[in-house]
Formats: structure tokens, C-alpha cells, sequence
């Protein structure tokens, strides 16, 4: 296709020139601020390669090397091992599935604490933020690692710490939800005689608990990619089976594994939004 | 004033009580189903997972004994002893964690650069051709949904131990991430301009670094910042698989129980993603005063 080109005669350009200086300018203030921003960021670049050893011949063996063990991958082929994986596979999702149960759990408390209009006393609720800070900033990984020295190898250190750090997530969420939500049904189950606790149950919870169902599903999504990687450090699920197999250069059961991995998220994923759009309609979930 | 109640004859009342009725039963019902199918779910679970309450019951104190156990001992009478005994390996740390930011940030800096180049491709407005754009989003949701750990993992085997293997891991895995975010901004913009382009005579690149580049790019520089901050949480544990950063001497330190460097170490994490959020939330602000300023 061939486009058609406005062309000026030089009159006619200077005309504009005099109109409108600010669009013919070389430079502006901005335009410089971009570009010494750009070349400082590209002198960081170039010193962090430096600094952590980046060569050209090491990324071009690297890559051979990557190739070649992507030639190896083709087709993935599970071996004698699948019944072994279907097994990891369950134990994964039992991670991810308790581990946020567990978390949603606790968090109930943890967030009704947190929360600037359940807890009037500041000291309180900054210190369970505090603490709610900590458990969301360490990631799952590190909690990983310490529950595995604690409790022993084994899924189950996986379920602590996909709990552990979801305890922090939702209680933040379930803290901003109840500090939305409308002040008005607790005060009339006050009037009407109510205490505290059923201010809680009648009043706050009708309103909170669909935001939360849906944040809760949204977790379970995220937290099922999550426990597939904890096994990495020795907390059960697939995780342990895919960090051995790369170990030992088997890499058809790495593609393999990468596969069902996959094949689990997208199941997950699929299965969770249709239960979140049925429990809240299609507005989009706040990421 | 007074109020008066006014009370239907029962046989009014009867049907509406009935129907009130009806109705919470059935709220009930749903309840119980939904309850039923998490018990279920939940003893499933923790058949497969090989959890047993009783045994963790019993063990339940070690949870407490070992955060107690990598709380330094700090006495106030020799407090600055006691710290620099507590930090005895600060430089070598610091120096770690400078590497673990230089990861995170090569990886940003890569990835956005990746994310940029198969944004444009990956969304509907500017990509007519069905083939290219089925292609650039399969590709980015490949590199998305498999963890960053995985790909370090890979890596590592492929270039060796070092910072390398984590930088890549994370520039694949926030290409994809990016990428997607990138694709429904630019999804989400005032087409005009890129009419006005085309119509002056500008071929596809031009229009776009005329037409969509100027609308998007404080929204790109925002995700890019969040994704750096999410970034330097995951170069915290690219070491695990030795690929790099402050992650190596953590993992040391909890697998052969110094107790005290794990906390330090810890803090030392923790304070430095704190910081890192603030000073690109501020930055963030910034920026989104800036686009809603224009």
C-alpha cells in the first residue's frame, strides 16, 4: 500500500514555524530529563553486567547448551514414573488447597484486628499490621525452607507455608474489607440490643464475606503455582520431583512435569473463575 | 409520636411466613452443601498431604521454640557488642544484597525491554493479523506461568552457578508478566491518535512510537516499577538454586541452623523490600499525578 505524504513548500513551513515554535524546537526540558534518565539507566545496566560477571562466551555456550536440552524435552515422557507424579500432583494441590484454608482461616481474626474501625486502639492494630507485614514480605520460598528445618520434609511444611504467608495477604485484604465496608447494619443490631460479637456476625460479615469468598478463590489460584515450587527446597508436591529430574538431566520428565504444571494451573484457573463470577457477579477482582 | 404495630390476621401472615421461611432454608441448604464440599476437600487434603493433627499437636511448641531460638541475644548492658556479634558478617550481606538489586533490576530492565517488543504485537487494536497476535500471547502466558524458581533452575544447569541464570529467570518470567499488563493498557487507549497518524502518512512503527507511546508510558513506567519491587522479593531467592544473591548464605544459614544469622538475614530482607516499596510507591504517585495532571 502506498502512502500518500503531505509535502510543504517552504513558505508555507515557515508560516507553521512562526504559528507554532514550541512543535519545531530540537529540545525540550522534558526530552532532556528523558534522556539523561534513559543514559543512566543504561550506565547501571552496564555496570550491573559488569559487576555480576556477565560474559558473551559464557551466554553463548549457555544457549547452546539450552537448546540442546530443549531438543532432549521433545516428547515428554513421564517413564515408569507417572503413578509417582499423579501422587505429587495431589499432594500440590492438598498444599495449595489447606494452605489457604488455613490461612483464610486465621486471617479472620488477624484482619478483624488490623482494621481501623473494629479496633479503636491505634497501638493494637498497627502491631498486627506489623506482624501481617512480615508473614506477606518473607516469601512462601523462605517459609518454606524454615518449616522444612521444623517440621521435617514433607508436604506438610509446604501447607505451613503457603498458610503462613496467605494469613498475611488475606488478613490485609480482609482488613481494608471491613474498613469499607458500611458502618450503618452493626449500629442498628447495636440499637436493637445486639453485642459486639453480633455486630460482627449480622452486621459486618453479610457485607464482607463475598469480597472475601472471591479474594479467598483468587489466593487458591495463585497459591496452587506457588506450591508447586516449594517442593524445590524439600516441602513434597511436584516441585521436589522437578527440581531431582533437572538435577540429574532427565529431561523428558522435566517437560513432562513442566507440562502437568501447566495443565494444573489452567484447570485451576478456569475452575476458580467461574466460581468467583458466580459468587460476585463479572467485576474484576482488585490485583 | 407514638407508633402503633399493625398486626395482619394470621391468615395473611401464614404464606409471607411461609415463604420467609422457605427462602432461609434455602440460603441454609446452599451453606451446607458449600460447607460439606470444603470438609471433603479439606479431609482429602490432609490424607494426601500426609497430615496428621495429632502428631502436629504434639510437635505444635517447636514452631514457637524455633522462632524463639533465632531471636539474637541482645542484653542492654553490652548492647553494641552484642549487635555487632548479632551482624558479624554485615559487609559480605550488604554486599549480597547490592547483588541481589542489580539482579532484580537487570531483570526488570530486560524484561520490560522484552515485554515492549511483544506488547504492541500481543493487542487487539494494533495487531490485525489473528496468527501474529495468537503467537505473542501464547508465548507470554508460557513465560508467565511457569515460576521464576523454574527457569533459575534450568538455567543454572545451562550457564552455570552464578547471578546469570537468576537474571535471565527473571527477565523471561516478567516478559510474560508484563507483557499481558502492557498488552490491556495499550488495549485500552484513545485510538484517534493512531488514526491521525496513519492518516498523515505514518507507516505501523511510527505510529506507534507517535501515537501510543506517548499515551501509554507512565502506565508502562508504574507496572514496570511494581514489577521491580515484586523483583527484588524473587532475586532474594534465586540463591536457593544457586543463582545468585543473598539467597546463598539464607539457605546456608537455615539448613545448618546458625540461628541468629537467619534472623539478621531476615531483617535484613525485609527492610530492604520495605524500603525499595516506598521509595517506588512515592515514585508511583508521581508518575499518577502526572498522567492524571495531562
Amino acid at each position: 500500500m502506498n502512502r500518500a505524504r503531505l509535502a510543504f513548500d517552504p513558505a508555507e513551513q515557515a508560516r507553521l514555524k512562526a504559528l507554532y515554535p514550541q512543535h519545531f524546537r530540537a529540545t525540550d526540558a522534558g526530552r532532556i530529563t528523558g534522556w539523561v534518565l534513559l543514559g543512566g539507566m543504561a550506565l547501571l545496566v552496564a555496570y550491573a553486567l559488569w559487576h555480576l560477571g556477565f560474559s558473551l562466551a559464557r551466554i553463548g555456550t549457555g544457549l547452546a547448551q539450552l537448546f540442546h536440552f530443549l531438543t532432549l524435552m521433545m516428547p515428554p515422557d513421564p517413564g515408569k514414573q507417572l503413578p509417582l507424579y499423579m501422587h505429587a500432583l495431589g499432594e500440590t494441590l492438598a498444599i495449595a488447597f489447606l494452605g489457604t484454608f488455613a490461612g483464610a482461616v486465621l486471617a479472620l481474626p488477624f484482619g478483624l484486628l488490623a482494621a481501623k474501625n473494629v479496633v479503636r486502639n491505634p497501638l493494637i492494630h498497627t502491631l498486627v499490621r506489623r506482624v501481617l507485614d512480615v508473614f506477606r514480605g518473607v516469601d512462601k520460598l523462605i517459609w518454606a525452607l524454615i518449616y522444612v528445618t521444623v517440621v521435617g520434609l514433607g508436604p506438610f511444611a509446604g501447607i505451613l507455608a503457603i498458610a503462613t504467608s496467605s494469613i498475611g495477604e488475606l488478613g490485609k485484604l480482609f482488613s481494608e474489607a471491613v474498613e469499607a465496608s458500611d458502618h450503618k447494619p452493626v449500629e442498628g443490631i447495636t440499637a436493637s440490643g445486639g453485642g459486639p460479637l453480633e455486630g460482627v456476625r449480622f452486621g459486618l460479615f453479610p457485607q464482607v464475606l463475598p469480597v472475601l469468598a472471591s479474594q479467598i478463590l483468587y489466593y487458591f489460584e495463585s497459591n496452587s503455582r506457588q506450591s508447586t515450587i516449594v517442593g524445590i527446597v524439600g516441602a513434597g508436591g511436584l516441585g521436589l520431583h522437578l527440581a531431582e529430574q533437572i538435577r540429574i538431566l532427565e529431561w523428558q520428565k522435566v517437560s513432562f512435569l513442566i507440562l502437568m504444571m501447566l495443565i494444573m494451573v489452567a484447570v485451576i484457573d478456569f475452575i476458580s473463575s467461574r466460581l468467583r463470577f458466580a459468587i460476585i457477579g463479572r467485576r474484576s477482582v482488585r490485583v | 409520636m407514638a407508633h402503633t404495630v399493625v398486626r395482619l390476621p394470621a391468615e395473611q401472615i401464614a404464606p409471607l411466613a411461609r415463604l420467609y421461611d422457605e427462602a432461609v432454608a434455602a440460603r441454609r441448604r446452599h451453606s451446607l452443601i458449600a460447607a460439606g464440599v470444603v470438609a471433603v476437600c479439606i479431609a482429602l487434603s490432609c490424607w494426601w498431604g500426609e497430615v496428621k493433627p495429632s502428631v502436629f499437636a504434639a510437635n505444635a511448641f517447636r514452631l514457637g521454640d524455633y522462632f524463639w531460638n533465632i531471636l539474637p541475644t541482645l542484653r542492654l548492658d553490652q548492647l553494641g557488642t552484642d549487635l555487632a556479634e548479632w551482624y558479624w558478617n554485615l559487609d559480605g550481606w550488604l554486599k549480597l544484597l547490592a547483588d541481589t538489586i542489580l539482579i532484580a533490576y537487570l531483570g526488570t530492565v530486560f524484561g520490560v525491554i522484552g515485554a515492549l517488543a511483544l506488547c504492541f504485537l500481543a493487542s487487539a487494536n494494533l495487531t490485525r493479523n489473528t496468527t501474529i497476535r495468537f503467537a505473542a500471547r501464547r508465548l507470554l502466558e508460557f513465560c508467565r506461568t511457569v515460576p521464576e524458581i523454574v527457569f533459575a533452575l534450568l538455567f543454572v544447569v545451562a550457564f552455570g552457578l552464578g547471578p546469570m541464570p537468576g537474571v535471565m529467570a527473571l527477565a523471561i518470567h516478567t516478559m510474560g508478566a508484563l507483557g499481558k499488563l502492557f498488552a490491556e493498557v495499550v488495549e485500552n487507549i484513545d485510538m484517534k491518535p493512531v488514526e491521525g497518524a496513519t492518516a498523515a502518512g505514518a507507516s505501523w512503527v511510527q505510529a506507534v512510537r507517535l501515537a501510543v507511546m506517548p499515551q501509554v508510558l507512565s502506565n508502562f513506567a508504574s507496572y514496570g516499577l511494581l514489577r521491580f519491587e515484586i523483583n527484588v522479593r524473587e532475586a532474594a531467592i534465586m540463591g536457593f538454586v544457586g543463582a545468585g544473591g543473598i539467597g546463598q548464605d539464607l539457605v546456608e544459614a537455615i539448613r545448618k541452623f546458625y540461628y541468629s544469622d537467619v534472623s539478621a538475614i531476615l531483617l535484613l530482607i525485609i527492610a530492604t523490600v520495605t524500603i525499595i516499596d516506598l521509595v517506588t510507591e512515592r515514585i508511583r504517585h508521581r508518575l499518577i499525578s502526572m498522567e492524571a495532571g495531562r
